[in-house]
């Protein structure tokens, strides 16, 4: 039989290594202090009118750097527009009148919001909502319009 | 009377301490013990005895409220067992030890704290008095040697007397013994069934023995009851045993292989199985 | 035409009985939980347990954890390098671990190490009557046997998980950084800022608790019904293997489509 000093030494190293290792996890590999841990981040919302394939925990960039994530995406049943949550990192701080864009990576990359800073001197609060916003490109729509304004042209020459 | 409270039993001049009341039990279909009626009275030591498989370990597991009775009551002082609540039940398995076939000792206990086992669940003793009652109970059993020993390292009959002391631990009013005497060498089996006697007549406990081994258990005893097929069908003290004209009873303490109880399985003629009668 | 039927009779069969085990599996489990208070106020059971199920495995997961990270970045880097991605290795070893193989191998590992050992001796307790033995000393043995290694495997197991995900994390950093030569600040940098903590590591952490549950319930629950014989023992001890291994994974899938 094992001693119960024994066992009681190795249990005690054991939960140290365990929780050690949640730790570490916890820091190291996901970085406590990143955006989307909910620590430190506050919340801004925005509407558009179609919000094309943008997922929730998808990324919000300023000028290329991540800033924040998306925390959820409803649809507003009094507009019929698609209102997304944002959690924006509390170390950036943008203006007023910030715009917001849904982008894509690359050709065929993910879609993320993009965000413009404005010239306003109030700063965008935690609670606030971006007035200027503009939707993704929807690639159906992108090629129905190019469709059309061909169709439309011959009728122009006519003219 | 029962200390537990509830089911009173109605005193008479004679007072059994453990009785049953046409007791009938079966798993599912098939009957194990059918219409049994026995009385025990206080401190005395009875055996039940039968061929294997006849019912009378399921007879211990009634007693000490394992198992419930399908009709019939079962009355270990004063309490009707079969209609305890789970914790009046607890309470009197608390005044209860049973010895087990092979010990059932506690594989990752040492002998010291198997012994200490009942002590430690159920009293607030300080330390130093459970070390000395553990003693000496194994001082009892002529083990006090063995205390810092794994049960693995004891040999069959030692590790029976070791569950002897854990069993008495609490000194209690009733015990069962289910098989002592199975698997152990002559003197092994002589030294446990000094013990029992020993014990008994030291504590005055009521004790209930489960066993098949006739030779050793009737210099011990005070009264025998034997079962085949699940009744009673003879039952006497020692010396009445040893002259009995039963034929059931003289099979069994003689050891005949052929008696009311048959050597052959129930089967078809022979001569016609094998194809030489028509 | 019984000949035809027999298959079909044989699922229906196996069906029967499985809702039959998991029905008596579930009351089984409501027993423990209702016994569990006088287990959580004696430490030194609980303690003794978690030794045997956690500590006693460590080995085994420090050892898998690490290959199973250096196999992912050996292999990651070969398919990573064709895309000219090799920074992403990082963010590639942490999420398979912490999401998936983390959880999922750790537990496999536990349920053949300490969920068959488990077994096992519950499985002899009972053959050797010391389970009736501790009842009739009006001693219940759900509280004082069963419910402490319970428990023991429900703490064990989240960190045996983390243990195996730090392992192989830095045995990916190894293969990756130490011995191919990529950038060990990439490898962190990029790890850290695609890994979630709430997302990827909290769940990860509950999937593990999960089958923490899983793994420990089936192992004490066929020691519990093993039948009392050698053969009987060997049989269950099998059978909590096997069925661990397949409820892990099921409920891997099922966690997996709720969660990510």
């Amino acid at each position: 039989m094992v001693q119960r000093g024994t066992i009681d030494l190795w249990v005690g190293v054991f939960a140290v290594i365990g929780l050690g290792a949640l730790l570490f996890l916890a820091l190291k590999v996901a970085n406590l202090t990143s955006i989307g841990s909910g620590v430190q981040s506050y919340v801004v919302y925005a509407d558009f009118d179609n919000i094309g394939g943008l997922k929730v925990r998808a990324p919000v960039k300023a000028a290329g750097v991540l800033v924040g994530r998306v925390e959820s995406i409803a649809l507003d049943t009094k507009t019929m527009r698609a209102r997304a949550t944002l959690a924006l990192n509390s170390e950036y701080r943008f203006s007023k009148d910030v715009s917001a864009q849904i982008l894509t990576a690359g050709l065929l990359g993910e879609q993320y919001i993009g965000l413009l800073d404005g010239g306003d001197e109030v700063q965008l609060a935690a609670g606030d909502k971006i007035d200027i916003t503009s939707s993704a490109l929807v690639l159906e729509d992108l090629v129905g319009k190019f469709m059309l304004s061909f169709a439309e042209k011959p009728t122009n020459s006519t003219e | 009377m029962c200390l537990l409270g509830g089911y009173m039993y109605n005193e008479t001049d004679y007072k059994p301490f453990i009785e049953l009341k046409n007791v009938s039990f079966s798993y599912g279909t098939k009957p194990i013990l059918q219409d049994i009626s026995l009385s025990i009275p206080q401190g005395k030591l009875v055996a039940i005895m039968g061929g294997s498989g006849c019912g009378k370990t399921t007879l211990l597991r009634l007693l000490s409220g394992q198992v419930k009775p399908q009709s019939g009551s079962v009355w270990v002082d004063g309490c009707e067992v079969n209609r305890l609540s789970d914790r009046d039940l607890l309470a009197l398995r608390r005044r209860l030890g049973m010895l087990f076939q092979f010990g059932a000792l506690f594989t990752d206990l040492n002998v010291f704290e198997n012994v200490a086992f009942p002590l430690r669940e159920h009293t607030q003793l300080p330390e130093a008095m459970i070390r000395d009652l553990v003693l000496m109970k194994l001082q009892a059993v002529g083990l006090r040697g063995t205390a810092n020993l794994m049960p693995s390292q004891l040999s069959g009959g030692m590790s029976r007397r070791v569950a002897l002391a854990r069993a008495i631990a609490l000194d209690p009013a009733l015990m069962l013994y289910d098989e002592p005497f199975t698997g152990l060498d002559p003197i092994a089996l002589g030294t446990i069934a000094v013990l029992i006697r020993r014990l008994n007549d030291a504590l005055k406990t009521t004790a209930v023995m489960v066993t098949h081994d006739v030779h050793v258990s009737l210099n011990i005893l005070d009264y025998v009851y034997f079962i085949a097929e699940g009744r009673i069908v003879a039952q006497g003290t020692p010396h009445e045993v040893r002259v009995s004209t039963d034929p059931f009873v003289r099979q069994f303490v003689q050891g005949e292989a052929d008696g009311p109880v048959r050597l052959h399985y129930p089967a078809a003629d022979y001569a016609a199985e094998l194809g030489l009668k028509q | 035409m019984p000949d035809l039927l027999y298959p079909l009779r044989r699922v229906g069969h196996l069906v029967v009985e499985g809702v039959w085990r998991f029905g008596f599996a579930m009351r089984f489990l409501f027993l423990l939980l209702i016994n569990s208070l006088q287990t959580l106020q004696r430490l030194p059971l609980l303690i003794r347990e978690i030794y045997f199920a956690g500590v006693l495995s460590l080995l085994i997961i420090v050892v898998s954890g690490t290959f199973v990270g250096m196999v992912l970045a050996l292999q990651g880097y070969t398919t990573l390098n064709s895309f000219g991605s090799t920074e992403a290795l990082g963010t590639l070893v942490a999420l398979s671990l912490l999401r998936e193989l983390g959880p999922v191998l750790a537990a496999l590992l536990f349920a053949s190490r300490s969920g068959s050992a488990m077994t096992a001796e519950i499985g002899l307790m009972k053959a050797t009557e010391q389970l009736d033995a501790m009842a009739v000393m009006g001693v219940n043995p759900i509280a004082r046997v069963l419910a402490p290694r319970f428990w023991a495997g429900v703490v064990s197991m989240p960190l045996l998980a983390a243990v195996f995900n730090v392992c192989g994390i830095v045995g990916g950093y190894f293969v990756g950084v130490v011995m191919i030569g990529l950038d060990g600040g990439a490898y962190w940098s990029q790890m850290q800022s695609n890994v979630d903590l709430h997302y990827d590591v909290v769940n990860g952490v509950i999937k593990s608790v999960i089958f923490g549950v899983a793994v420990t319930l089936i192992a004490v629950f066929e020691g519990v019904n093993a039948v009392p014989t050698a053969a009987g023992v060997s049989g269950a001890t099998t059978r909590t293997v096997v069925t661990s291994a397949l409820v892990i994974l099921a409920l891997d899938f099922m966690l997996t489509a709720f969660m990510f």
